[in-house]
């Protein structure tokens, strides 16, 4: 049990420092306020009582100090109270405080001073003009000569900025619009299962991937959810995109690129009896059953989707790429009519 | 017999010859006011940053590669995750006393803004700002611009849940910048979100040195203006007035003070992260694309973003299919624009409206301003109303409002509140202005009574 003893002993210091500072300082005022022999401070001021003070909160910084010095020793990483050192260290500090204000309080000079704001030089301000303007005496085409100092300042610039490019594809934006899915990709899941079109129930929520591509490419993680297909109102050249009632989106929200994680019925009045996608950022909702339209938030375009179909051995697969572009809107950014 | 304190003087002086630079620098009269103290509190913080993210920097390891966590926190064992996200983790549960150092930066960090926000409210209301500290008063707007963003670049940096998250809302307000927004988002980044590995090394550098260096020097450069002109002070006596300062010196008695404020600041921090969880990232888990959580909020200082973001009515502005403006532009960018736009203007627009063109010293009280007051009052309601829907789903589950009442409540409030706040906070400090001025002139005739009473008798006894 050493983090109590260590506590205890700590405890026990504290108590008798403050009561022994207490006892010497009544002391000194029970001798009836003797002044010192060689002229010092008379004990029993209101500055010798200030000093005590001083000491005191000094002493228990001190104290706290090694607390942390102690704390720090008596534990190993895994076990070590972060609350014990927190008090420890900042109580130190507050300490160290306490007895900086009784500093300033009573044991310096607290007079107050006055002076005047500094004020202008207009006298200064002129010959600084006059400085400037004689300095350019000498030249006779200024004009010329501060066209060109602009555009060597202006091409040296250029030339400083250039390999600023090579941070990203910065003028080469083609890499925004790319998605890893292509007709015949096959669904899996985080571990690399591929998706069965049978695993797939109601009311469940299932994230998926292109299989062999990086999960981690924005356009890769997908929504897919069964719905009965007779409420599906997609738009008719979406007819074919959903078989079994199946459908994907891309899980990017549109918005401001989270990740659409919620499928839920909404909580605000119903528009819906059935679930929608929700982004938990700003709240933007997309409509599966409609063809991922925006029925509230924010957002400013429908979450784009996925053509499925289901190959020979039952797996889901996509069936080309979505719908429009996956993520935040940009500038640029095309949505095809549906 | 010399005075031993005079060898390290003269030491100094031989050599710098700044004899009296110092004794000036020691005489510097500060007036004495708490709400002086606030900016002080900012620098203070930050001092705290500086040190225990010097602390954090010795462990923290910027890498997107990823590792599989085998560790003291169980819950996480044999989770895949990135080597960022992994080491602060391991800062919080295998380095003694790390946790600590992280939950008090983290605090720091939070502290340190609303110090500046606080700051920047008494320098706005009392008029501080007016000639000639204008100059001080956009510096002391970049410091906290500069401030959210190096915040927001810290929190990113941990990878974890959250931090995510919040990063992929940041590469989604970016990219809704017309024409720049998708190329200047791949520069950063490197690529599209998550980005290139590189982006982790950019926003490192960016936090850990760039933005640092930046706010340090600003801060000097704040300080700096702030001295050579002087502190303004209020008119608590005739002596003080728009030419004579009156303070307690910096050497012997505001030195001692300042430091025990340092003391509690950084006491008041570090309890605070022993004591007071903040951002237990092994909770959140590490952040993947295609994860998201429901009840996130950011750091307080970008609750008004979200707010913004997520009160924005769905819509971009479209040409036929061409996107030309993404909705997040209105909530991440115009808005915040809007709010530096207009405190950066508010020292020439207020001087235009006003005319008052005059070298100010002496601080306003705010009453004695009603038009500023008002403006300043109705201002920060618009902006706190959007900072407290960005909390929306939290009330919610608070105090069960649904999201949807609260979008339509807070979008007619955001613009009535500060109206009607605008209204009523001018003429409450109209009354209490002329309630000062009328008792000014009672307490200025019933002087002026008793010195004739006085008179009076003096005369009947002679």
């Amino acid at each position: 049990m050493r983090p109590r003893q260590w506590l205890l002993a700590l405890g026990t210091l504290l108590a008798g420092r403050v009561l022994r500072r207490r006892g010497g300082a009544s002391g000194d005022a029970g001798a009836g306020g003797a002044t010192g022999s060689d002229g010092e401070q008379v004990s029993g001021t209101p500055e010798r009582r200030a000093e005590n003070v001083v000491l005191v909160l000094l002493g228990i910084a001190i104290l706290f100090a090694a607390g942390f010095v102690a704390t720090y020793a008596a534990f190993s990483a895994r076990h070590i109270p972060n609350e014990l050192l927190g008090i420890c260290l900042g109580m130190a500090l507050v300490f160290i405080g306490g007895a900086l204000t009784v500093v300033a309080k009573y044991l310096v000079v607290n007079e107050e001073i006055e002076e005047d704001y500094p004020s202008e030089h207009p006298e200064d301000q002129r010959e600084i003009a006059q400085m400037v303007r004689e300095s350019g005496g000498r030249f006779t085409r200024k004009r010329l000569l501060i066209a060109a100092g602009t555009a060597t300042g202006a091409a040296l610039g250029a030339a400083a900025i250039t390999p600023v490019l090579s941070l990203g594809p910065i003028w080469y934006t083609q890499p925004l619009d790319r998605t890893p899915w292509r007709r015949g990709v096959r669904l899996v899941d985080v571990d690399g299962r591929p998706l069965a079109a049978s695993a797939i129930e109601q009311e469940s929520f299932y994230t998926a991937f292109p299989e062999g591509a990086d999960p981690e490419n924005i356009g890769s993680p997908i929504i897919v959810i069964r719905v009965d297909p007779a409420n599906l109102r997609l738009p008719r050249a979406r007819a074919t995109w959903a078989p079994q009632g199946i459908l994907a989106y891309s899980k990017i929200c549109t918005h401001a690129g989270c990740a659409v994680a919620l499928y839920r019925k909404p909580t605000f009045p119903v528009v819906e009896p059935e679930p929608e996608f929700v982004c938990p950022c700003h709240y933007s909702t997309f409509d599966p059953f409609t063809g991922g339209t925006v029925t509230y938030g924010p957002a400013g375009r429908p979450l784009p989707q996925l053509p499925l179909m289901i190959d020979a051995s039952g797996d889901l697969r996509a069936a080309g790429n979505f719908s429009g572009r996956v993520g935040p809107s940009w500038w640029n950014v095309r949505e095809p009519p549906v | 017999m010399t005075d031993p304190l005079l060898q390290p003087v003269r030491f100094i002086d031989e050599r710098t010859a700044a004899a009296p630079a110092i004794k000036k620098l020691l005489r510097y009269p500060f007036p004495d006011h708490w709400s002086f103290l606030l900016g002080e509190i900012a620098l203070y913080a930050f001092i705290v940053l500086i040190v225990t993210g010097v602390y954090l920097a010795l462990f923290f390891d910027p890498s997107t590669a990823k590792t599989v966590y085998h560790g003291p926190y169980t819950p996480l064992d044999g989770a895949s995750m990135s080597v960022a996200y992994k080491s602060v983790v391991d800062i919080s549960f295998s380095h003694q006393a790390g946790l600590l150092m992280r939950q008090t930066h983290h605090w720091a960090a939070d502290v340190f803004v609303a110090a500046i926000v606080m700051h920047l409210m008494r320098v706005f209301f009392t008029g501080a700002f007016r000639r000639p500290r204008e100059l001080t008063w956009l510096v002391g707007l970049t410091i906290l611009f500069t401030a959210l963003l190096e915040g927001y670049l810290g929190y990113s940096l941990v990878d974890d849940l959250l931090s995510g998250m919040g990063l992929a809302i940041g590469y989604g307000v970016g990219l809704s910048i017309p024409i720049i927004g998708g190329p200047v988002m791949l520069a950063l980044f490197g690529a599209p979100f998550p980005g290139a590995p590189e982006f982790w090394s950019r926003m490192y550098i960016a936090h850990v040195f760039i933005f640092p260096a930046l706010l340090a020097t600003l801060i000097g450069v704040h300080l700096a203006l702030v001295a050579a002109r002087h502190h303004t002070q209020f008119a608590e006596s005739p002596r003080h007035s728009e030419r004579r300062i009156v303070g307690l010196p910096m050497f012997p008695a505001q030195v001692p003070r300042s430091l025990a404020l340092m003391f509690f600041v950084a006491g008041l921090l570090f309890l605070l992260g022993g004591l007071v969880q903040i951002n237990p990232i092994w909770q959140w888990g590490p952040f993947e694309p295609w994860l998201g959580t429901n009840g996130a909020q950011p750091d307080w200082y970008l609750g008004w973003l979200i707010g913004a973001l997520r009160l924005m009515p769905s819509f971009d502005v479209t040409i036929g299919h061409y996107t030309l403006i993404p909705n997040p532009f209105w909530g991440g960018v115009a808005f915040p624009m809007v709010v530096v736009g207009v405190l950066a203007a508010f020292p020439w627009v207020e001087r235009r409206l006003t005319g008052d063109r005059r070298v100010h010293n002496v601080a306003d009280r705010p009453r004695n301003a009603p038009n500023r007051t008002a403006f300043g009052v109705a201002f920060l309601s618009w902006v706190f109303l959007i900072f407290v829907f960005g909390a929306a789903d939290r009330i919610y589950v608070l105090w069960d409002l649904s999201y949807n009442t609260q979008l339509t409540l807070f979008r007619v409030a955001i613009w009535v509140v500060p109206a009607a706040l605008f209204l009523v906070v001018r003429q409450l400090s109209r009354n209490l202005r002329d309630a000062d001025v009328i008792e000014g002139d009672r307490e200025a005739a019933m002087h002026e009574a008793e010195q004739r009473e006085r008179a009076r008798v003096a005369q009947a006894g002679s």
